[in-house]
């Protein structure tokens, strides 16, 4: 009888921690960094180590400054570097960068709480801000393979006469980690796969602006493969702090990423939609949560007029 | 309270826009440069000190069935008077104000001290707490307006400092945008709390060993009160 241990529930885990899932989005984000080295050169390289050591550094200080437990250990700040730098264009100078890790970890996430308490994607949150603050520096996109001559405009512009296999390998201007649409969904296969984000909120997100591009007579095709649509569906729209917990609600949640990315880039000034419907979507998240609750076991909902 | 009070409550412990969270309309539109800023705080304690002296003279002879109305028309009056005045002398200020000029009419911050103070008060004391309020309302929006126009546009009273130094980062027009301004204003508003707090803490600490609840227990153990 002395084999029984008592232990207070939960009773089921598994072996994910939070170390082990940044570690799983790491890995899925190598191929982008690939992709965006060979098609960007080396400063690919440079302007992502430039965030990633940025971001850890800024959350090992305000931990500090604030008197908290060190968490640079999850390795959550260098995903959040790494999708920061792939949100930025290549030419970038580096101290926006800079200001960009600042921005996502002190006043996005650490100001909140920290980790899990970040109401929306710190890297997302800090490529908009940049955006607002330095338009020219956000939007120079620099040409594929030769990225000392400036490229007129992003491939979203024209849509219906972009080359699709260019887009599906990147061989475009844009930021430097969406401009590869085979990389990004290797990394988000591999992701399903290791059971690390689940595939609802990317397939329906795709899925949504597949379909409303269709109906509106763009280019179903190539509105999926350019811009920071894949990036954003597979590793922004998947965060777990900022999106909701149930299947009903990450499927709502998807949808309204894909509506509103349809409507910015079909009907609104700027191109690209990706990050400012994630962001708002992220805003609504504990809505939904509260609408898609799930129901306790054995419990009944209250009829209408049951009171009586 | 005295008269001293009256005037200095209104600076930072009941500051009407850092504390009270009134007027906000105006903090955040009117912040995008310090001087604009400082312009709309001022025009702002002008319309607050005469509106004060005003209803607190007239508090016997308002019915209180409708002294909401009544304070809007006296405090529409001084706003008429302030933009005629500003038109006038100060067209620059006057343009950049815009709308938010006329809109002191319905700032919070006035009517809420007509009906909080002025109408309960003496007119001296009525004067001297417009005063303070509108005072506190300028220190904010010139705080906030130095932050976002440094921060947004690289210069300082509209002085560059580019100009004055040679050479200064690309300034962020983020803090120039309402989500900036909103930005800044929780930062300052922060800071205020962590003031506040730092100076409610102080008489704590000088409780010393005489205050302490527990100074019979630790004055019998060995090394007295220090060891506690």
């Amino acid at each position: 009888m002395g084999n029984f241990i008592v232990t207070p529930s939960p009773h089921i885990t598994s072996n994910h921690k939070t170390s082990t899932i940044m570690r799983d989005v790491i890995i899925a984000l190598m191929p982008a960094l690939v992709a965006a080295v060979v098609v960007f050169g080396i400063r690919a390289l440079v302007v992502t180590a430039v965030c990633v050591a940025s971001c850890v550094l800024f959350e090992y200080l305000i931990r500090r400054v604030m008197k908290r437990d060190a968490t640079i250990s999850d390795l959550s700040a260098v995903v959040t570097g790494i999708l920061l730098a792939y949100n930025l264009p290549v030419t970038i100078p580096l101290w926006i960068a800079v200001i960009g890790s600042f921005i996502a970890i002190v006043v996005v996430k650490q100001m909140f709480g920290g980790i899990g308490q970040n109401f929306a994607n710190p890297a997302l949150t800090a490529r908009i801000v940049l955006f607002a603050s330095f338009a020219v520096h956000m939007t120079t996109w620099a040409n594929p393979f030769d990225i000392d001559t400036i490229s007129s405009a992003t491939p979203l512009l024209d849509i219906e006469h972009a080359d699709t296999m260019a887009l599906f390998l990147g061989n475009v201007p844009g930021c430097l980690g969406e401009t590869s649409a085979l990389a990004l969904l290797l990394g988000g296969i591999y992701l399903v796969l290791r059971r690390v984000i689940s595939p609802v909120i990317p397939l329906t997100y795709l899925g949504t602006v597949f379909v409303l591009s269709w109906l509106l007579g763009s280019d179903p095709v190539n509105q999926l493969f350019a811009g920071g649509l894949m990036l954003g569906a597979i590793f922004m729209a998947t965060d777990y702090a900022t999106t909701p917990i149930t299947t009903k609600g990450k499927f709502i949640f998807a949808l309204g990423c894909g509506l509103m990315t349809i409507a910015i880039r079909l009907y609104g000034s700027y191109p690209e939609g990706v990050s400012f419907s994630i962001l708002f979507m992220n805003l609504l998240t504990p809505l939904i949560d509260r609408v898609t609750k799930a129901k306790a076991f054995g419990t009944q909902k209250k009829k209408k007029g049951a009171e009586e | 309270m005295s008269n001293f009070k009256t005037f200095s409550k209104g600076i930072l412990e009941e500051n009407p826009v850092l504390v009270m969270l009134l007027g906000t309309c105006p903090t955040l539109a009117t912040t995008t440069l310090a001087s604009t800023g400082v312009g709309m705080g001022l025009a702002t304690t002008f319309v607050l000190v005469c509106s004060n002296i005003v209803i607190s003279m007239l508090k016997r002879v308002i019915p209180k069935e409708v002294r909401l109305p009544c304070f809007i028309v006296v405090i529409a009056g001084f706003v008429t008077f302030v933009s005629f005045i500003l038109q006038a002398y100060i067209p620059d200020l006057y343009d950049s104000l815009g709308i938010f000029l006329s809109l002191i009419v319905v700032n919070c911050i006035i009517l809420g001290r007509a009906e909080m103070f002025a109408s309960k008060n003496k007119v001296g004391a009525s004067a001297l707490d417009g005063l303070g309020m509108g005072l506190g309302f300028t220190l904010a929006l010139f705080v906030i307006g130095s932050c976002r126009e440094i921060l947004g546009f690289g210069s300082w009273l509209g002085i560059s400092f580019e100009d004055l130094l040679g050479f200064w980062p690309e300034p962020m027009l983020f803090f120039i945008t309402p989500a900036g301004g909103f930005f800044v204003f929780g930062v300052v508003i922060a800071v205020v709390n962590l003031i506040m707090r730092a100076k409610n803490r102080k008489p704590k600490e000088k409780i010393g060993c005489e205050g302490c609840p527990h100074k019979a227990e630790c004055t019998k153990q060995e090394g007295g009160c220090d060891a506690c």
